[in-house]
């Protein structure tokens, strides 16, 4: 047993918070909406005994589990509660979920991002748990009148071996309720784990596979009008003006306005990136009657500032990675004079495309904004920030704000931002109705916040041996430097110098899935390969030998380096030996490994014969991510990350035409489909015990690279510009 | 606007809106059916895919004037107690991720094994490829499709 101090989250073991009545929640409606199965009517206790902020104990033994983070598809609403269970040591079948809503007072950090959810709310979760066992044997002890340290639980049951006597936990919430939150909680040990490293399904799968309201679009309520919005055509124009009194008498539409979503001199958060100043709201009885106005509707709209095209980018990009950095982000060594000597030098240039994140659900949020008070609700990844700007512009309170998430139809980054959630409280309080603001597909994928569009140069020096004597990066993007210049291989080079630059636009970028390390890792990995072959070695082996180097006599402070080059090279063994590397398979095959998120990922992806852009056929991946939480959901996660790394690098691209998106559905934007997704996947993790790390990005940027890796061996070409299926390049040798 | 007698899962409903409009918005905003999914609204994506007589159709080309007295399912209508042999395929698998996507695909996949009850993993590809999955689901629809085809 591990004992812990209570400290963190403190405030959520505080008993009779704002959530013991069950105010917030029971506030909104929309989680009674959902039915329940005639099973789970039948086990609802009649008295529910909250023992802390995260979970309730029924006088039947039915637990409640909040699932504090937004559930964007990462499946944290299954895995987090598990976290809870397992510490309270109840039955996963006795457990319920629910979606908890924004309380900053009770959870910290409610925020779907940089894969984090686990990891940062590894500890509080466990607390939770283990406070309220620890109440629950503290109350079976008055009672007995036996020492709260003989009695052991399992599975919602406390036992006094001694005594004989026995009680399941519902029979003691009451009185664990009275019981004081303790200092300080033991925890159980790795070892000891029966809910943590198994199998759960999905909390809301029998609601997803039945079409049950789950979603922001989903959301209907009594009076409720929907809200659609018209923004600038091109990045670079603004809002000049408009005659809508045509429109407004359209059938069904209630009014057409311009309105200011950011007044000069609001205070913003940084989830307002993104956002557009001024835009035309339409508002209507229903989406199809909105959407038929927003075609008739004619907006004038004026330049603003520059109207920048894809070409402008593309030769902006490269004009950077011919402009060396008075600032070098790392500098080890000497690389000009070990180039100098080199027998060997490979240099290769790499870029990629800006891309949309197109969550399937787009953009849309509920908001009843009445002058006592502003309830929201929809899908938000950084609830928090989102609040905070909804005050500052409706000019209220922060308490009069209540937020509550939805289950979202994907995040990807994308609602980081939350410009549309200020955009419909601004909408509903002009209206004094509550309203849905749906973005058409047109408006999500033209709206901006897009990944940046990157370009990046590397140059390796090799010695007479076939070692790596100096490796030089430069790196640039869109509104965004790109290099991280204390990964891999920064402490295996003697010589090294990582120097980045950034272009700034006006098209608008955010967050992807794995920022930066989406298109960087597979730029990397794939020249890793190449400076392999230069160097006449096997790819897999040369990384091997980096990360003995890195391991045994790393270059420069240890401590500098952001990854732990052990744990790498455990996830390129794993996959060495699952994958049988090195042995004649008749496939085409390429290897990559990267770290991001705090964990490693290596993957062996083979690819069918034939064809110009051949089908993978096979992936082999192996991770270390620290403890699984939940071996069946980590490994859906990896394998959806790794097809989207393999979907976006081959197929989809964003451009620009005087600042006009050429692309505004998926007529012209491709995504991965099933005939094009790989056919098999193989998942395995390290086993190591060590506390939980990300797992929504770190599979995608390596995917990149094992394909074109891959690709250079079935085609002969070695791909350097996204999307692969439009790049042309030349056979090799 | 003009009203409309639609079959809908097996029950008459009535409607009043405009003949142009789409049987994806009529469901969604006029019937309370919001299982059928907005993702693209041009045919594309698949995510609001229904059984028109048995056949899988996207709802958002489909106006409610074109209907007639055809029969209408939504996934709300596949099954009474959500136990249609894809959907328990689908959860024996773990198929979701955000789940958004999933009633479009599992409609996909109910009307073809309907027509044929033991494709091919080519066949099951072509079938399902207007259904897109932005998470990256496929490997595991095709594994609970195969699944359902056994039972």
């Amino acid at each position: 047993m591990t004992l812990v101090k209570t400290k963190i989250g403190r405030r959520a073991f505080i008993r009779n918070t704002g959530l013991a009545s069950g105010g917030l929640v029971i506030g909104f409606s929309w989680l009674a909406s959902c039915k329940m199965t005639p099973e789970q009517v039948n086990s609802l206790p009649k008295e529910w005994f909250e023992l802390n902020g995260f979970l309730k104990v029924g006088d039947n033994g039915m637990v409640t589990i909040m699932s504090p983070n937004p559930e964007i598809g990462q499946n944290v609403k299954t895995s987090m509660p598990m976290i809870v269970a397992e510490e309270l040591d109840v039955a996963w079948k006795n457990v319920m979920v629910e979606q908890a809503p924004l309380n900053t007072d009770i959870f910290t950090r409610q925020l779907a991002g940089g894969s984090q959810s686990i990891r940062q709310g590894w500890e509080s979760l466990r607390m939770a748990g283990a406070t309220a066992r620890h109440m629950l044997k503290d109350a079976a002890a008055q009672a007995w009148g036996v020492p709260a340290d003989e009695i052991t639980t399992k599975d919602g049951v406390l036992t006094h071996e001694a005594s004989g006597n026995s009680a399941g936990y519902g029979e003691m919430a009451s009185a664990a309720t009275s019981i004081e939150v303790p200092e300080e909680v033991q925890l159980k040990d790795n070892g000891n784990f029966s809910i943590i490293g198994t199998d759960k399904k999905n909390v809301d799968g029998k609601e997803i596979v039945t079409g049950k309201p789950l979603f922001g679009l989903d959301v209907y309520k009594e009076g409720m009008l929907t809200a659609m919005i018209v923004h600038p055509p091109a990045f670079g124009m603004k809002y000049k003006g408009m005659n809508a009194d045509a429109v407004k008498s359209m059938p069904g539409i209630k009014d057409v306005f311009h309105f200011e979503v950011y007044p000069e001199g609001i205070e913003k958060q940084w989830s307002d990136q993104g956002g557009i100043p001024e835009l035309v709201a339409i508002v209507g009885n229903s989406t199809w009657e909105c959407m038929q106005a927003k075609k008739s509707l004619e907006v004038e709209w004026e330049q603003d500032s520059t109207a920048e095209s894809t070409s402008y980018h593309e030769e902006a990009l490269a004009e950077l990675l011919e402009t060396p950095s008075e600032t070098p982000a790392r500098k080890d060594g000497d690389v000009d004079a070990a180039f100098a000597k080199a027998a060997k030098i490979v240099e290769s240039t790499y870029s990629a495309p800006y891309l949309a994140h197109n969550t399937m659900e787009p953009m849309n949020f509920f908001a009843h904004v009445t002058p006592e008070k502003a309830e929201l609700l929809g899908p938000i990844q950084t609830p928090e920030f989102a609040e905070k700007t909804v005050a500052a512009r409706l000019g209220m309170p922060l308490e009069k704000i209540d937020i509550m998430m939805t289950r979202m139809g994907g995040g990807f980054g994308r609602r980081l931002y939350g410009p549309f959630v200020i955009e419909a409280a601004v909408i509903s309080q002009k209206m004094n109705a509550p309203i849905k603001l749906v973005y058409s597909r047109e408006d999500d994928m033209t709206q901006g916040t897009y990944r940046p569009s990157y370009k990046v140069k590397y140059k390796a020096g090799l010695d007479e041996n076939g070692n790596l004597i100096a490796w030089h990066v430069r790196g640039a993007g869109t509104n965004d430097d790109l290099i991280f210049e204390n990964r891999f291989p920064a402490g295996a080079v003697d010589n090294y110098l990582a120097e980045k630059h950034s272009l700034q636009t006006n098209v608008t970028t955010g967050a992807w899935r794995a920022p930066r390390s989406n298109f960087v890792a597979g730029a990397e990995q794939a020249f890793m390969d190449e400076v392999a072959e230069a160097a006449g070695k096997d790819p897999l082996e040369f990384r091997l030998e980096l990360f003995d180097r890195a391991i045994n006599n790393p270059v420069g402070d240890p401590e500098q380096n952001d990854y732990d080059p052990e744990r790498y090279a455990g996830v390129l063994k794993l996959v060495k030996e699952k994958a049988n590397w090195g042995a004649e398979t008749g496939k085409a095959r390429g290897v990559a490994a990267y770290y991001c998120h705090n964990s490693y990922v290596a993957q062996v992806i083979e690819l069918e014969d034939g064809g110009d852009m051949p089908r993978v056929d096979n992936i082999i991946c192996a991770v270390d991510c620290g403890i699984v939480i939940n071996p069946l959901a980590a490994k859906n996660q990896i394998e959806g990350g790794m097809i989207d790394g393999i979907g976006h690098s081959t197929y989809s691209a964003m451009s620009f035409e005087d600042g006009k998106p050429q692309q505004s559905n998926f007529d012209t934007y491709r995504l991965i489909r099933h005939s094009e997704a790989p056919k098999n996947i193989e998942v395995h993790f390290v086993d190591n015990g060590i506390d939980p790390t990300g797992l929504g990005e770190p599979s995608l940027p390596p995917a990149i690279a094992a394909l074109s890796n891959a690709l250079y061996k079935a085609t002969g070409r070695r791909f350097y510009k996204q999307p692969f299926i439009n790049d042309k390049p030349p056979l090799v040798g | 606007m003009a009203t409309f007698t639609l079959n809908i899962n097996g029950t008459k409903q009535e409607v009043d809106v405009d003949p142009s409009t789409p049987m994806l918005w009529v469901l969604r905003d006029h019937l309370n059916l919001v299982g059928t999914k907005y993702g693209c609204g041009i045919a594309q994506c698949g995510a609001c895919t229904i059984h028109l007589d048995g056949t899988a159709t996207r709802a958002c080309m489909l106006t409610v004037s074109s209907v007639g007295n055809s029969e209408i399912t939504t996934i709300e209508g596949l099954s009474e107690e959500g136990d249609h042999p894809v959907q328990k395929a689908w959860l024996e698998v773990d198929v979701p991720q955000c789940g958004y996507c999933q009633a479009g695909q599992i409609m996909t996949a109910s009307a073809l094994l309907e027509k044929n009850p033991n494709p091919t993993d080519e066949e099951i590809e072509m079938a399902m490829n207007g259904n897109i999955c932005r998470c990256g689901t496929y490997t595991r629809i095709k594994k609970a499709v195969k699944l359902a085809a056994k039972s």
